[in-house]
This record gives structure tokens, C-alpha cells and sequence, in this order.
């Protein structure tokens, strides 16, 4: 069992290295609105460094929203994801790896450059802790809730728009807590419950939106 | 018991002609809104008269904001239907994915259009009662924000459905999508209100004054009545014109539609 999980996440990092112009194109994604930014509001250091949390959690969020439609559109197109779901192997078993491994690729890099962006913004030392470490607890959710929509518009017309149409709401609560999180850091206020909530929010999801993920996928496969 | 079994026991519900079980059959669930839907059409006029009545020149004006405050009458019975709306959608998902009944789905359809028709009714109400109250039209309230979310929930859902063509996939992503949606909607209520008690210091206060007459209460209570019987009445209305689009291969689906188009069964 181990060793299918390992197989699977071992697959996806070969496919996302192969194909890492695509991964690329979120990251750059991700510099370039960051800095679009200051242009739009102004070159204003304190202005900046107070909104500097909620722009790079927002144009994190949008980054992996990015590349959502990518996360089961090429296993379905070649029919590996029939076989995932016809294989003898627990589905929630590939999933896992598979969504691990997305985020991994995905999501991680966006963590670590974060704090880089936020040196552009002239922010406090503990904002740069805090960045990658909200990103860490909270990005989890958001691919596990964003795999049910990449789910649900696996062969539809103009899927990626509407994809941002589903998930975007749901959202906004990991959005909340995890800009929060670093905004009460940097004002120097306790930040244990904010991380508390976020690591809670991304067991609940992990243990829920498998769910639905699995329910959708077996949909696309059987239409 | 376990679900397959449970299911087909209710199957066998459904098949037996005395038990209410049989409405889940496209049929006779065609049969019974065609009976109902009139009738809750007619008491929704009526209360809405009543009501509107009542709130117009029976109703006292508010001692702090005078005549304004007569826009609550619609805009608290709009924002519950809202609600209330996206969980029987939820509510049906649940039930056309477990016993796997077609008219279950076609009423999430059907209940979408009336829920984001409510939303929009509250939002819209909302603004124009807090711009003479509060001096804004919109402030980031904890529930102003949620109402507004769940607007793009319902608009998430119309979109999803109506994108996907091979309609037994659109009925179940749909379902999924409102089940996740309505798991969704108390956390996004609740995260709201938290990042908005951090956040909006003492600008605008939410507080209604501290008692309402009786005449208000019954008031507001006559147009909830009201509101929910159209959406009732809507509903079903607008399910069976669905039903009778999906039912169009079976005769009886094509006798009716032609009825009401006016044509003949060669036409």
C-alpha cells in the first residue's frame, strides 16, 4: 500500500517536472501580480507594509487557483483516471498521493518565494516568518477544496472560469484566517489560534473533500 | 440495513400506487404540482396583499428611523427564503444522490433561480435601507458579506449545471457542488464575522430597536408566509417545465407539452 502511494506520488513529480513550464507559469504568475500592486496604490512604504499579507495571500490563492485545471485534466484525457478508479487500490489512497503531490509541486514553491515577494514590500522581520508558515497550514485547503471543483468541470466547456466561479467562495474563509494570521503577527498580537484554525480547517478538508472529489471523478469517468 | 438494500426497499415505495412515495415518478409528481403549485400561487397573492397592507398602513413607523424602516418587511423574509433555499437544494442533492430519483434534482434546479432571485432582493433591500439608516450603501457586515458569497454559491451552481450537457452528470455535480457548498455556508459566516469584529471598529450598528410591536411581528410573519408561498409556487412551476423537458421522450410528457403549446400530437 506504502508503496503504490509512492508510486503515484513519484509519478506526478516525474509529469511535473516534464512538464515544469507549467508550474513555472504560476510562479510567475505570482511575482508579476505582486508586484503589479505598489503600481496600482502607490509607492507608500507604511501602506504597503500594512497590506502586504492580504495581497500576498491573495495572489497566492489565485496561483494555486491557476493551476487547478491541470490536477486531473490529463489523467482523465488518457484514461489513467478509469483505471485509478477501476484498480483494486483504495481510491482515497491515489487520490491522497495525487493531491500531495500537487501540492508539493504547486503550492510549496509559492511558500517559499512568498517571503521573497514580501521583502518588496519592506515588511517586518515576523512577517516574513509568518508568510510561509500560514502558507503551509493553509494552501492544503485550498487544493483539497479546489480538487472537488477540478472535479466537477473535468470536460466542460470553459471549465477553468468556472472552476474559479465554485471555489472561489469557498474560499474565502482560509483566506481570512490565513491573512489574518500574519496581519495579528505583525500588529503583535497572539497568533496560536489563527494557526490553530487553519491547521484545523485542513484536517476537516482533508477528511471531508476527498468525498466529494471521488463522487465528481466518478461522475466525469462514467459520462 | 445497508444503503443498496435501503434503497431498494424505497424503490418498491416508490412503485406502490398508495404510498406518497409514488410523487417521486416523474409522472405523478407532474400531477401532484399541477394540483399544489396553484394553490400556493393564490395564497401568495393573498398574503402578499394582506401583508403588504399591513406594513404600508397598519404597520406603526419606527420612533428612530420613521418611514425607512418599512423596506424590512420584505428585505428579513428575502434573506431567509435565501437561505432556506440553498439548503432544500442541499437538502434534494442529498436525496436524489441516495435514492437516486430524477425529480429530486430537477428541484435543486428548479430552487436556484429563486434563491439567488432572494439574495439579490435582500443585497439590493439592504442597500437601499442603509443608505438613509447608516449613511452607506454597503458596509463589510458579517452578514451582508455571507449574503453576498452565498449569491456567487447559487450563481456557482446555475453556472455548473447549465455548462455540463449530459444531464444526469449536470444533476449530480450540482448536488455535490450545493452539498459542499451548504457545509461551507456556516464556516464562511462564522469566518466572516470573526474577520470583521478584528477588523470594523464602532462605524455602523446592526441593532434594530430593542422591541418590536406586535403589529410588526405579525407583519413581518404574513409576508414570510408570502414570500415562501411564491417561492413555493415558483418552484414547482418552474420543476415541472423542467421535468416536462427531460420527460419528452415518454408520451405523456409530449401529450402535455403539446397541450400547452397548442398543438397536435402530430405537430
Amino acid at each position: 500500500m506504502i508503496s503504490f502511494f509512492l508510486a503515484v506520488v513519484t509519478r506526478e513529480w516525474v509529469l511535473a517536472w516534464r512538464s515544469r513550464a507549467d508550474l513555472m507559469v504560476a510562479l510567475t504568475f505570482f511575482v508579476l501580480v505582486a508586484t503589479l500592486f505598489p503600481f496600482g496604490v502607490g509607492s507608500d512604504e507604511a501602506l504597503l507594509r500594512r497590506i502586504a499579507p492580504g495581497i500576498l495571500w491573495v495572489t497566492a490563492l489565485l496561483s494555486v487557483l491557476l493551476t487547478l485545471p491541470r490536477l486531473f485534466e490529463h489523467d482523465w484525457r488518457d484514461g489513467t483516471l478509469e483505471q485509478l478508479l477501476l484498480s483494486a487500490e483504495p481510491a482515497p489512497l491515489w487520490l491522497a498521493a495525487k493531491l500531495l503531490a500537487h501540492w508539493l509541486v504547486s503550492a510549496v514553491p509559492l511558500a517559499l518565494l512568498a517571503p521573497l515577494l514580501a521583502l518588496l514590500y519592506d515588511v517586518e522581520s515576523i512577517v516574513l516568518v509568518m508568510l510561509p508558515v500560514t502558507l503551509f497550514l493553509g494552501t492544503p485547503m485550498l487544493t483539497l477544496i479546489g480538487a472537488v471543483g477540478a472535479a466537477l468541470i473535468l470536460g466542460v466547456r470553459s471549465g477553468a472560469v468556472l472552476l474559479a466561479l465554485l471555489v472561489l467562495p469557498l474560499f474565502v474563509p482560509v483566506l481570512i484566517f490565513g491573512a489574518d494570521a500574519v496581519d495579528s503577527a505583525r500588529q503583535g498580537l497572539p497568533v496560536a489560534g489563527h494557526l490553530a484554525l487553519l491547521a484545523g480547517g485542513t484536517l476537516a478538508a482533508a477528511a471531508l473533500a476527498p468525498w466529494g472529489c471521488l463522487a465528481a471523478l466518478r461522475l466525469a469517468v462514467e459520462s | 440495513m445497508s444503503l443498496a438494500a435501503w434503497r431498494q426497499a424505497s424503490e418498491a415505495k416508490m412503485r406502490s400506487p398508495k404510498s406518497w412515495w409514488r410523487f417521486a415518478a416523474p409522472k405523478e409528481f407532474f400531477w401532484l404540482t399541477g394540483k399544489l403549485a396553484p394553490w400556493f400561487a393564490g395564497a401568495a397573492l393573498l398574503l402578499f396583499l394582506i401583508g403588504g397592507y399591513a406594513a404600508f398602513f397598519l404597520a406603526p413607523s419606527d420612533f428612530r428611523q420613521g418611514e425607512v424602516y418599512r423596506i424590512i418587511y420584505i428585505h428579513v423574509p428575502a434573506a431567509w427564503l435565501s437561505m432556506i433555499c440553498y439548503l432544500a437544494m442541499a437538502f434534494w442533492g442529498i436525496v436524489g444522490l441516495t435514492l437516486n430519483t430524477r425529480v429530486s434534482f430537477l428541484m435543486a434546479h428548479a430552487l436556484a433561480p429563486t434563491g439567488a432571485l432572494w439574495c439579490f432582493v435582500a443585497l439590493w433591500t439592504g442597500a437601499l435601507w442603509g443608505k438613509p439608516t447608516w449613511g452607506t450603501y454597503w458596509a463589510w457586515d458579517a452578514r451582508m458579506t455571507s449574503q453576498l458569497l452565498l449569491l456567487f454559491l447559487y450563481l456557482g451552481y446555475i453556472a455548473l449545471v447549465r455548462a455540463i450537457e449530459e444531464p444526469r452528470r449536470a444533476d449530480r455535480a450540482g448536488a455535490i457542488l450545493a452539498i459542499v457548498g451548504s457545509i461551507n455556508v456556516p464556516i464562511i459566516y462564522f469566518s466572516v464575522q470573526w474577520w470583521n469584529t478584528l477588523h470594523q471598529g464602532a462605524s455602523v450598528s446592526l441593532t434594530k430597536a430593542p422591541t418590536m410591536a406586535t403589529v410588526m411581528v405579525v407583519t413581518m410573519l404574513i409576508m414570510t408566509l408570502a414570500v415562501w408561498s411564491y417561492s413555493i409556487a415558483v418552484v414547482l412551476w418552474r420543476a415541472r417545465a423542467l421535468v416536462l423537458l427531460r420527460e419528452a421522450h415518454a408520451d405523456w410528457a409530449r401529450r402535455e407539452a403539446l397541450r400547452r403549446l397548442g398543438g397536435s400530437e402530430k405537430g
